[in-house]
């Protein structure tokens, strides 16, 4: 066994840590909200989940383009090692979201603007995943792959504003408070050391998957060259 | 002018082939009205449901079939090497895409012809519909659907699940043409105001113009070499 580089140690370390404290603020530090109870305190997990995936997928957006532009293999692993964390993170998000919506709302899912382009959004990078590892072959892959995910990322946009429009047409009230209208002090600063946690957690996630890739790269020539000199 | 004259020379090959082969529009029609056929089983039938669904089932119809019309249009193009022919070609990349744009717009909207009227017969749609509307939204949901379509289908052909992968990449990022060309049809065949309508043919000029020129742009990543 190697021993952990110390950068993968000033990355771990913040990391746990400030998890820890989001944790403690989560569960012990916010007061319970009067009328939902409990089942509230997801809101520090599934709002931060859902900024890492933006964040994630907008760096998806900006890889692929520095990738067409450069043509340098490092924009292109970031890219992909983006759209993986990105894609754990929406899942995260789909999952903590009915979860709170069946005894708040009554229903696990509603076809709400947010809801929808969240599934939407699951869907396309979940294909921008697909097309990476059924490309041909892995430098084609590459360049497919970052057209894809710039015009991925184009389309959020256009997404949501469809499907709002689509939905102010028909109002759900059960929706209509939304959540951040009067956010009691602590159950701010509650999220904002979750939004914190999360986005260090997403930096640390990204630059290990980033090394792998380049391991696995490695491994993959290591591999065609046996099989070369094989023949 | 010489681009003008490109993007012609290709169009009418791709025509001149569609015309003697007429595989395309035969099988994105036939294709559109089962699809058509079988949603009608999901419904109750002489309730005004089935009147309210038509819409959307039109236009799944219709994209369905496009989707089938693009995946069988590049497999044409990789038949005898034909796409390679092309590429050596001294043609702008963009001006192939252009091309192919144009090209499956007007196998499109042929099978629209075809399928609109049995549309309008079996789901007993209100015939006084003010047809210009209509025709603008089939063809900037066209527009929109081909645009993105192109592009997909010649990523999709590189990999190795090519017809699988088409729908996955293509109908997500789709999702405003589906929902505006959905909802504005079935303004219309409501009888609702115009206004009301073109707040959903706003988003889909948007959509349409956005994604034209992000193609355009990207079209020689996805071809080179």
């Amino acid at each position: 066994m190697n021993k952990i580089k110390p950068l993968y140690l000033a990355l771990l370390i913040p990391t746990f840590l400030l998890l820890l404290i989001a944790l403690y603020c989560a569960f012990i530090y916010a007061p319970t909200e009067t009328s939902m109870g409990d089942v509230q305190r997801i809101f520090y997990f599934h709002v931060p989940s859902a900024w890492v995936s933006f964040l994630a997928f907008f760096v998806v957006c900006l890889t692929s383009i520095l990738y067409l532009k450069t043509g340098k293999d490092k924009w292109d692993r970031l890219a992909a090692a983006s759209a993986e964390i990105g894609v754990l993170f929406i899942v995260i998000v789909l999952i903590t979201g009915p979860l709170w919506a069946k005894p708040v709302w009554g229903t696990f899912w509603t076809w709400d603007a947010r809801l929808t382009t969240s599934f939407v959004l699951f869907l396309i990078y979940a294909a921008y995943l697909m097309l990476r590892s059924y490309a041909v072959n892995s430098e084609r892959g590459a360049r497919l792959a970052a057209v894809f995910g710039i015009v991925g990322f184009a389309d959020v946009p256009i997404v949501y504003m469809s499907i709002r429009w689509w939905r102010t047409l028909h109002p759900q009230p059960v929706i209509a408070g939304g959540e951040g209208s009067g956010l009691a002090p602590q159950m701010l600063t509650a999220l904002l050391v979750s939004l914190l946690a999360f986005t260090v957690l997403y930096i640390t996630l990204l630059k290990i998957r980033y090394d792998e890739s380049a391991l696995q790269r490695e491994i993959l020539q290591l591999k065609e060259q046996l099989i070369k000199e094989s023949e | 002018m010489t681009a003008l004259l490109q993007i012609w020379t290709i169009l009418r090959k791709d025509i001149l082939v569609e015309r003697r082969s007429k595989d395309l529009v035969v099988s994105m029609a036939v294709f559109a009205l089962v699809v058509i056929v079988v949603f009608n089983f999901a419904f109750d039938p002489g309730t005004t449901q089935l009147q309210n669904a038509a819409p959307g089932i039109l236009w799944v119809a219709l994209i369905f079939a496009g989707n089938i019309g693009l995946s069988r249009a590049f497999a044409r193009e990789q038949e005898n090497g034909m796409m390679q022919g092309l590429l050596l070609c001294p043609v702008e990349r963009s001006n192939i895409y252009l091309a192919k744009v144009l090209g499956n717009m007007i196998f499109m909207g042929i099978t629209q012809i075809i399928v609109l009227p049995v549309m309008i017969v079996f789901y007993d749609l209100s015939v006084g519909v003010a047809y210009l509307p209509l025709l603008l939204i089939l063809f900037l949901g066209t527009l929109g659907f081909a645009t993105t379509g192109t592009l997909f289908s010649t990523i999709a052909a590189q990999t190795r699940t090519r017809e699988v992968m088409l729908p996955i990449l293509l109908l997500p990022v789709s999702t405003p043409v589906i929902l505006c060309t959905t909802k504005s049809t079935a303004l219309l065949f409501k009888g609702a105001a115009f206004s009301q309508v073109f707040s959903w043919i706003k988003i889909l000029i948007a959509f349409d113009m956005i994604f034209f020129v992000l193609s355009w742009l990207l079209y020689e990543y996805v071809v080179e070499d």
